[in-house]
């Protein structure tokens, strides 16, 4: 299952993009009207992007009165992102929507300030608001993910949304200055790819709930590797922006990596990464430590 | 919009500036002041590119080579290939009467294409030095400043529709003094199609991304 991750995609600006995946993921939604953080939002680094815009979106009330019913007539699966300033916030929107596929609760934005309580009391109070299935979007930033990750599913999380940006500052060569307005911001792009394996192969291990992978994805080798460490679906984020029509060309490759494979789905290679190896591959490994092949290989 | 593969037909510098030929096959160049968001090679987001020249085979950009992604489009030679998304956004309107094209440094780029369109109306450009304004010769009937003097200095005393496109501080001062001027904005942005809300600004109380609402905007 291919998405695209949360503020990555317009779909009514782009339907046609929005109606090759699987499901929308909106932009998150707070309570108010946030016009976002003040320009330059957006800057390029060698091996991704740094964004600060900082949750611009129309708030809630307009979002469910004029956005979702707009988004609705796509009849494309929807995925709502939640966010607030606090739990009571977040339930509050939560308790707000149906006739959703999910709810995405956005716990990690590295550009506003956090809500004062833990990701687990945010879960808990959205639970006791809503049916929907809660996925609960974590920042790659904890020390420890795979704590993070238990306590959310403890929490009523139905599912995780792995990875978040990681806070990152690009300078203005020149001026040697920050490049957005913000100093820092949030970066993602291919970077972010090693973050996001490790990320989903802490957590798959944790947990028990599904996890969507995201973070660096650009082909669909990519995807199959964050299958292959726990995720069962996979998002697309700073792709989307180079490459509106990234998805298609992604299924097709990741449809041709898992027929190489002798794989009927994708999903056939789902925690792969966490399998032992299998006895050939172990003695490939046994060969290559035996002095013999050593020698033959650097001939 | 379309993404397509295209060729490089040409690369040649104009002062400081590079000019970038691709081979059209059959991509609309859209409304000038409307873009492509052109891949650069090597690095993880594509550069926007106002349409600078248009006919039937080619179309063309001039690039300002100021950082690492439009130096490797500065770079692209004969030959070479990249990917072009769109056209985007929304360019000049041609309904004007008395069209004056005013631009500034880099933001001339898509005032040739304009006067195309336009018939060759009078055109009013400013540069930082005399290499600068080697670009001046892209458009017809320019009038041409070089800093200090600046392009709001020389403006006629008679009205005309003005069409401009320029450093933010030029359009900031022609938006006060030509209420009614077409003004082709530029911001950072990561896709140009609406999708990152990177060059979003707020006009009249309202998010407008520049992407899907501008480049060009109304003055007033």
């Amino acid at each position: 299952m291919l998405l695209n991750a949360s503020g990555c995609l317009d779909a009514l600006a782009a339907p046609d993009v929005a109606r090759s995946l699987d499901a929308f993921v909106t932009k998150t939604i707070t309570p108010l009207p946030r016009g976002g953080n003040a320009p330059v939002r957006i800057a390029e680094t060698d091996a991704g992007m740094l964004n600060s815009i900082g949750l611009a979106n129309p708030g809630r009330e307009r979002f469910l009165a004029e956005t979702l019913p707009r988004l609705r007539e796509l009849g494309v699966p929807l995925w709502v992102s939640v966010g607030g300033f606090s739990a009571r916030e977040y339930a509050e929107t939560c308790a707000r929507l149906e006739g959703i596929a999910a709810i995405e609760l956005n716990l990690s934005c590295p550009n506003v300030d956090e809500a004062p309580e833990s990701a687990a009391e945010i879960v808990t109070a959205c639970r006791a608001a809503t049916d929907l299935p809660l996925y609960a979007k974590l920042s790659p930033a904890a020390w420890d993910i795979a704590a993070a990750a238990r306590a959310v599913e403890t929490a009523g999380a139905d599912g995780l949304s792995l990875v978040n940006t990681l806070r990152g500052l690009a300078l203005d060569e020149r001026t040697l200055r920050p490049l957005l307005a913000t100093g820092t911001g949030g970066y993602s792009g291919p970077a972010l790819k090693p973050v996001a394996l490790a990320a989903v192969y802490a957590c798959s291990r944790a947990t028990e709930i599904p996890i969507v992978g995201m973070g660096g994805v650009r082909t669909g080798l990519d995807a199959l590797e964050l299958i292959a460490a726990g995720a069962s679906a996979v998002a697309l984020g700073t792709i989307l922006f180079a490459d509106p029509y990234a998805p298609a060309r992604i299924r097709s490759e990741l449809a041709a990596e898992t027929a190489a494979r002798g794989l009927a789905d994708p999903l056939a290679a789902r925690g792969s990464a966490h399998r032992t190896p299998t006895s050939a591959a172990n003695s490939d490994n046994a060969l290559q430590k035996t002095p013999g092949n050593r020698h033959k290989s650097t001939a | 919009m379309r993404r397509e593969l295209r060729n490089v037909t040409g690369s040649e510098a104009v002062g400081p500036y590079t000019l970038l030929r691709v081979a059209a096959g059959g991509l609309d160049a859209g409304a000038p002041g409307q873009f492509f968001m052109l891949e650069a090679p090597g690095r993880v987001l594509p550069r926007p590119m106002s349409v600078c020249l248009a006919t039937a085979r080619e179309l063309a950009f001039l690039v300002d080579p100021i950082g690492p992604g439009t130096r490797a489009l500065a770079a692209l030679a004969s030959g070479d290939r990249l990917h072009l998304l769109g056209p985007l956004g929304r360019g000049f309107r041609p309904d004007v009467r008395r069209p004056l094209l005013v631009g500034g440094g880099i933001g001339i780029a898509p005032l040739p294409f304009l006067s195309q369109r336009l018939g060759r109306p009078p055109a009013l450009l400013g540069f930082r030095t005399a290499w600068h304004a080697e670009a001046a010769a892209l458009v017809p009937n320019a009038e041409v400043c070089l800093e200090p003097t600046y392009v709001t200095e020389l403006l006629p005393d008679e009205p005309h529709d003005v069409l401009a496109c320029g450093p933010e501080p030029m359009l900031e001062a022609l938006r006060a003094l030509v209420p009614d001027a077409q003004l082709a904005w530029e911001a950072p942005m990561a896709c140009g199609y609406g999708a990152c809300y990177g060059c979003a600004v707020e006009i009249g109380g309202e998010l407008k991304r520049l992407c899907v609402e501008g480049p060009v905007l109304r003055a007033a």
